[in-house]
């Protein structure tokens, strides 16, 4: 189910505690195998788990704890858009409306192609350069006008 | 973004926006001298932590807790494992310095943790990195694997006979986690749900073994005080808030960022180098100290000194230092709306008062603003935050009740007018137009 | 420490929390999450107390006294924040208590009444939370009803030491499930009932049939393991609805395990007998007591007549009463046969009479919190005594050292020190390498015999754990009882204890194991093995099913099979007794009969009826009492089981004398090492739901996935040197019988074993317990 390099990956994260405190990996592995998969399956949580010796309902837990994981498919890019107070002054919630009109779809919708998922975040903390949003979880996108926003739904076609 | 002004600088002296977060470059502005000197001259853990002591360093996390006197609560003649662990969850809607910090200064979170850990004898360190700026996080591993190269992590630092590893640990999306217990179960591979305290993590820390934990500005601003003493520290601030601090301004301000001034330092000094307000409206109100902290009233904000003790005059916090600053643009009905909502989201679910208050309040909230509002809402939201506060596990409870209370309090005839005309004070297209999203170019 | 609580003062220890100090002095503080068994969570927050000088109410959970605290738990303070919290945990709990199957039994429906407000100031749509299905013990059909006090989740993790239920997702949102789909298996679920405070985990077999206040309760003794679980047994027009857990912290604290919980479907189950039968014609006719009492009656004079006392014999189960145990073999000898035994899965006999007296656990069960070292030989440890690994688990959990020395690998759910784990035909000479690891380590001789022995790292490990412990145990389990040289590993056990000072004792397989010696249900003559190795004329059958209780049923089976008269008394009709029985009489199982379990550490457990006996079955000691008059036996004029009792323990209940496990004449210098079998052994558990008569006919029991029908589970390196795969059909072959079974491949069984569980309906036609075994592909 986790590729080699994921595991290679998880390897490394484990060796960064205690030799019997594996299960602190958890939620790096849970993100490698979201990386991998474009989502996080119940087979991987429980793959996880079973790697790193916990229940798998205790990694359930931790997956659905924290909500930069996915458990259900998402479209290829998932665009998360801050709306919380300090963006919604600098027109993070603008941002947001704009989006849904240009893509057509609403929060936790998926573009019929599949292509991007749009999702409300909370603070990603970096509120000074409103409007934020952060692609794949990853890469951190500032100061979205208009057309900034247009820009990168180019780029990401 | 970058740290956009500063007044007799520290933590951002010499920064050169994204070119010099190096190791190279660190050592070039005096970096890891502080922790060289004290483990050449072989200094103690005392002088350290008296130096700590000296300089009023507050806890740059939220509570503004005196660092030093947090760092003597470590048992000394522990027998086991001791850890330090940096908190860089930084997710209080607001504020975004440690960002910054690790961004442009990563080096100066593993001179200041090392040094901690040398005070207080601990050997292995975590520094926890809020899931949203994952870049940052990948940028602190790098910066750790060159500290590691260089021999100020590691086994025997700097041939001193002293040990310390220290790792990065990401979030990935919880509030909650910035709290300091959440924050270790979360390290320890659990779901992020704060401790019942006593006992404090310096008995019953990670892994339940005595634990320091500080945000990521409270540690880079050791080195700073260890090279230039307690002292000198505290003076570039004032009394009893030693030091300069790093504050985030967001909101209706023309620049928005983080700016380096000394604690002390007048708000209408910090909005001036933030550039004013947005097209020149006025200062509705101002959240001071991230999103928990009361809000205060434009006219009392501009009487404040930036300080943990002039915002507590004014009857609110300087909390983490993220300046939220409103102008009359600003529904604050909606405003509490959306930071009700977040408070709900964010609730660990864990203890009743705060797993079914957040909802009932961001409920009640939200009616009002949808025009659903009932005549004794306002009561209702009272009573409920009174039924919060001081009842939970955490002081999230507290921090969602402070808006509620303080929004009413200073906006309350904005609110009833709200739930009697079922619409907003403020036109929605005077709202937008304060956020200046349509018009604003790059 | 002192504190005042409402003004009364309490002394308590350091590290007390106020809840403690209040349970101390009897002051009730209300709480959901709190529970004095499991860890605190402090997160229900019901029990917020007013602490002088305390700017803020306090959880009295988890708050710990410090000296000269002053505690008001009505003040206004208090009670607000009381009354607060109720409000909150009310405003998403569906208020329908009146068709709730919790109501009349809900904490939160108690504490409703008196802290809650009359109309809720909560006006939006309630929190929806989805049904789930978890198995066939536990409903979790009204989560919705879930306050998320974590005590199931909480018990999962410590007591039972398997996190099946968890609280996922976070906010309003959280939610009580397990993992994706999953069941819940754990063989203490039930408990998790009693602890949910509110109706959203309940009792699937129970949901619904009754109200709380329509049950009388009344008081019982587990019949399943040697522990003597401690039980309430609800009732209602005369039937057994529910059994839950009488707390005694001695024995079962406040658990029972779910056999123990759910067995009682099998009382009402359509196979209880209820009328005598006689075959007549070759067909089993029901008939009325006395004809049947005065058949056997005759039966058995004719027999010993004509072939002598000895041609009789009788075989009980353990699980059966002490006074049924006690006249049964009363009346055996007076009809002249010394035949008579009680352990029916005994193969090895040789330390009969040469015992220091009678055989028990070494220690009181209370005493196990205090080991810091631990062996355990020979037991499927969870499943053979669920409440037993669970104390033990306790132990591992602190600082106690727990090894295991077992025919398979099953993980305990104990944090272990060592696991050593061979096949059975090793097992002697595993233990013989702990003893020779520690005469070692002690500097004393080795003893005789085990010159050759070499121990191994993990035997030393264990052999120190037991020399270093302050206060160690050695545990022989059920396999160590059942296995051809019982007597080996019980003299071995004796030489580890003597050589590290730990107690040495057994864990006991049934309610009755240590009662049945001290009812001297003993044989003189032949025992539990040689009564069908030499068949008899007649055999009275008392609570057993031959087929599945036997060490080896096919042998069992053919002796009864070339009987002239086999007489079952037995609280159930269907089963394989149609092929072999001549008379059956109808007794009844312990909800219904007043009688005596001794347990492991030699408790005397009396109990009473709680219901009538269903039709005309009769309890086993008044059967027994009838035909010991019918025969003229001198002696069986009882008035009641007291009178049994008291003849045979003179103290009446406390502890039994006389317990001691020394073996002198079997030392174990003497013996020599066993030669190991070339070919496959088997490996045979008595799984957990198929143990005695009542578990076998429990619905619910019978759906869980403990009592999925047994597969010849081999390891992969074992399957492929027989060239067979996991999941392919195999015919399995032991003497002349065989069955045909699905090859699992099982890390746990060790090369050269095949695991096929007794006590099954699917695997009876075969021959021993232990030794050669055949698996080729059907
Ligand atoms: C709900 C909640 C959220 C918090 N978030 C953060 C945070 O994001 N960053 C932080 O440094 N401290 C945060 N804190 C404060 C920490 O619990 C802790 O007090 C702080 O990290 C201590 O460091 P300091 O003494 O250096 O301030 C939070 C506290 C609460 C109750
Ligand atoms: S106050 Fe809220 S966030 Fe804190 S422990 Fe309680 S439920 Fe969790
Ligand atoms: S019993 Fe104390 S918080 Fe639940």
């Amino acid at each position: 189910m986790l590729t080699s390099e994921s595991l290679k990956r998880i390897d490394r994260e484990i060796a960064k505690y205690p030799a019997d405190q594996k299960q602190s990996a958890v939620m790096a592995a849970l993100a490698i195998a979201q990386e991998q998969q474009g989502w996080l399956s119940s087979e991987a949580i429980e793959c996880v788990a079973n790697y790193l010796g916990m229940a798998p309902v205790a990694a359930y837990e931790v997956a659905t704890f924290y909500n930069m994981y996915d458990l259900k498919p998402v479209g290829k890019y998932k665009l998360s858009v801050c709306t919380n107070l300090p963006c919604m002054l600098s027109g993070g919630v603008d941002a947001g409306e704009y989006l849904k009109n240009k893509l057509g779809i609403g929060y936790n919708e998926t573009t019929p192609d599949g292509l991007i998922t749009l999702k409300e975040g909370e603070c990603m903390g970096a509120c000074g350069d409103a409007p934020v949003m952060i692609v794949n979880n990853r890469r951190m996108c500032s100061w979205m006008n208009p057309e900034q926003i247009d820009q990168l739904l180019v780029e990401l076609k | 973004m970058a740290i956009l002004g500063a007044i007799n600088p520290m933590l951002s002296l010499g920064l050169d926006g994204d070119k010099a977060w190096r190791l190279a470059d660190y050592v070039k502005r005096g970096g890891y001298s502080a922790l060289r000197r004290i483990l050449e001259e072989k200094q103690t853990q005392e002088f350290v932590i008296n130096e700590v002591k000296k300089s009023v360093l507050r806890g740059r996390g939220g509570a503004g807790f005196p660092t030093g006197l947090k760092w003597s609560f470590m048992p000394r003649s522990f027998p086991g494992d001791k850890y330090v662990v940096c908190n860089s969850d930084e997710g209080e809607p607001g504020t975004f310095k440690d960002r910054d910090i690790l961004r442009y200064n990563p080096h100066s979170v593993i001179e200041g943790m090392a040094i901690a850990a040398f005070a207080m004898g601990a050997a292995r360190g975590y520094n926890y990195i809020h899931g949203e700026v994952w870049e940052i996080y990948e940028r602190f591993e790098e910066a750790l694997d060159e500290a590691r190269a260089a021999g100020f992590l590691g086994s025997n630092l700097l041939g001193s006979g002293f040990n310390f590893e220290l790792f990065a640990h990401h979030g990935y999306g919880a509030y909650i986690c910035g709290e300091e217990t959440a924050l270790l179960e979360s390290i320890e591979g659990k779901k992020g749900q704060p401790r019942f305290k006593p006992p404090f993590p310096a008995s019953f820390g990670l892994y339940g073994k005595p634990t320091t934990i500080n945000n990521t500005e409270t540690f880079a601003s050791i080195p700073y005080i260890i090279t230039l003493g307690g002292e000198a520290y505290l003076d570039a601030g004032k009394a009893n808030n030693g030091g300069t601090k790093l504050f985030s301004i967001s909101g209706h301000v023309k620049r928005p960022g983080n700016y380096e001034i000394p604690l002390g330092t007048p708000f209408a000094t910090l909005l001036e180098m933030a550039g004013g307000m947005r097209g020149g409206r006025q200062l509705k109100g101002c959240i001071p100290g991230g999103s928990s902290s009361p809000v205060v009233p434009g006219p009392a904000m501009m009487e404040c000194t930036m300080d943990y003790d002039s915002i507590s005059k004014a009857g609110s916090m300087l909390g983490s230092g993220a300046v939220i600053v409103m102008d009359e643009t600003t529904c604050m009905v909606k405003a509490l709306e959306r930071l009700s909502f977040f408070y709900y989201e964010e609730s660990c679910g864990q203890c009743t008062p705060c797993r079914e208050g957040t909802n009932w309040l961001y409920r009640v909230v939200n009616r009002i603003e949808t025009g659903r509002g009932r005549a004794d809402d306002l009561d209702l939201l009272s009573s409920v935050t009174t039924n919060i506060m001081g009842r939970t596990i955490c002081a999230l409870g507290d921090a969602a009740s402070m808006p509620v209370q303080s929004f009413i309090k200073h906006y309350h005839d904005e609110f009833a007018y709200h739930i009697e005309h079922k619409k907003c004070l403020v036109p929605v297209d005077v709202q937008r137009a304060g956020s200046g999203f349509f018009t604003a170019t790059a | 420490m002192e504190i005042e609580i409402d003004g009364k003062i309490a002394q308590v220890p350091d590290g007390s929390t106020i809840m403690d100090a209040a349970q101390q002095l009897g002051a009730y503080i209300p709480h959901f999450c709190y529970h004095k068994k499991l860890s605190i969570a402090a997160n229900c927050r019901m029990c917020l107390v007013q602490v002088e000088k305390a700017p803020k109410p306090l959880p009295a959970c988890a708050t710990p006294v410090t000296n000269g605290m002053k505690v008001f738990t009505h003040s206004e303070l208090a009670v607000t924040a009381q009354k607060g919290v109720m409000e909150f945990l009310l405003i998403n709990h569906p208020l329908d208590c009146p068709i709730c199957d919790q109501g009349g039994e809900c904490q939160l429906q108690d504490l409703a009444v008196g802290y809650g407000g009359s109309a809720s100031r909560f006006q939006e749509a309630k929190r929806v939370v989805f049904h789930k299905d978890v198995g066939p013990l536990i409903s979790m059909q009204e989560m919705a009803r879930c306050i998320h006090c974590t005590r199931c989740v909480r018990f999962g993790q410590e007591i039972a030491g398997v996190m099946e239920l968890g609280m996922a997702n976070r906010n309003m949102h959280a939610e009580i499930m397990t993992f994706v789909g999953r069941s819940i298996d754990s063989e203490l679920s039930g408990n998790m009932i009693d602890l949910c405070p509110v109706g959203a985990l309940t009792s699937k077999p129970f949901r619904y049939s009754a109200r709380s206040w329509e049950l009388s309760r009344r008081k019982s003794v587990s019949p399943h393991d040697s522990i003597g679980a401690n039980l309430t047994v609800q009732i209602k027009n005369n039937v057994v609805m529910r059994v839950l857990p009488r707390e005694n912290e001695e024995v079962n604290e406040c658990w029972i395990s779910d056999k123990e919980r759910f067995s009682y479907e099998a009382l009402n189950s359509p196979a209880r007998l209820t009328r005598p039968m006689i075959r007549v014609d070759g067909a089993l006719r029901e008939v009325e007591w006395k004809t049947a009492l005065d058949y056997v009656a005759h039966a058995l004079k004719d027999i010993t007549r004509s072939n002598g006392g000895e041609s009789v014999a009788s075989l009980a189960s353990p699980h059966a009463t002490l006074e049924e145990l006690y006249l049964l073999q009363k009346l055996t000898r007076g009809l002249g046969s010394g035949s008579v035994d009680f352990r029916p899965r005994r193969r090895d006999f040789s330390a009969d009479g040469k015992l220091g007296g009678t055989p028990w656990l070494g220690l009181r069960l209370a005493e196990i919190k205090d080991l810091d070292a631990v062996l355990v030989v020979g037991s499927f440890l969870r499943k053979d005594h669920p409440l037993f690994a669970q104390r033990l688990r306790q132990v591992g959990k602190k600082w106690g050292k727990v090894s295991l020395l077992s025919v398979s690998a099953d993980d305990p759910l104990i944090n272990l020190h060592a696991q050593l784990t061979v096949s059975p035909a090793d097992l002697p000479s595993a233990l013989a390498r702990i003893v020779k690891a520690a005469a070692q380590l002690k500097n004393e001789a080795v003893p005789e015999g085990l010159e050759s022995v070499a121990p191994c790292a993990t035997s030393q490990a264990i052999a120190a754990s037991l020399v270093e412990g302050e206060k160690g145990a050695i545990f022989l389990g059920n396999v160590a009882e059942q296995h051809p040289h019982a007597a080996q590993l019980h003299a071995l056990a004796c030489e580890l204890s003597r050589l590290t000072g730990a107690s040495c004792g057994f864990i006991g397989e049934a309610a009755n194991s240590v009662g049945g010696y001290v009812a001297k249900a003993l044989p003189t003559a032949l025992n539990a093995h040689e009564m069908f190795v030499q068949p008899r004329q007649a055999y009275l059958l008392h609570g057993i099913e031959p087929e599945l209780d036997c060490h080896n049923p096919q042998q069992a089976l053919a002796a009864l099979k070339q009987a002239a008269l086999v007489v079952m008394l037995t609280p159930f009709g269907d089963g394989g007794c149609s092929e072999y029985a001549d008379v059956l009489l109808p007794i009844t199982p312990y909800t219904e009969t007043s009688g005596t379990f001794v347990n492991s550490e030699g408790r005397v457990q009396s109990f009473n009826g709680v219901v009538r006996p269903l039709g005309d079955a009769r309890p086993g000691w008044k059967v027994l009492r009838v035909l010991g008059n019918l025969l003229s036996v001198p002696g069986f004029d009882y008035e009641s089981s007291e009178e049994v009792r008291d003849e045979v323990i003179a103290a009446g209940e406390g502890f039994v004398d006389g317990l001691d496990n020394k073996v002198t004449a079997v030392p174990c210098v003497a013996w020599s090492l066993i030669s190991i079998p070339g070919g496959l052994q088997r490996v045979a558990e008595v799984p957990i739901y198929s143990a005695d008569p009542l578990a076998r006919r429990a619905a619910g029991l019978q759906k869980t996935h403990d009592a999925l029908p047994p597969s010849a589970r081999i390891c992969a390196a074992t399957l492929q040197a027989l060239s067979l795969n996991d999941g392919v059909s195999v015919r399995v072959r032991q003497g002349s019988g065989e069955v045909v079974l699905t090859a699992k491949a099982d890390p746990t069984v060790p090369a050269g074993c095949v695991r096929v569980a007794a006590a099954h309906v699917s695997t009876a036609a075969l021959g021993e317990m232990f030794g050669a075994i055949n698996v080729e592909r059907a």
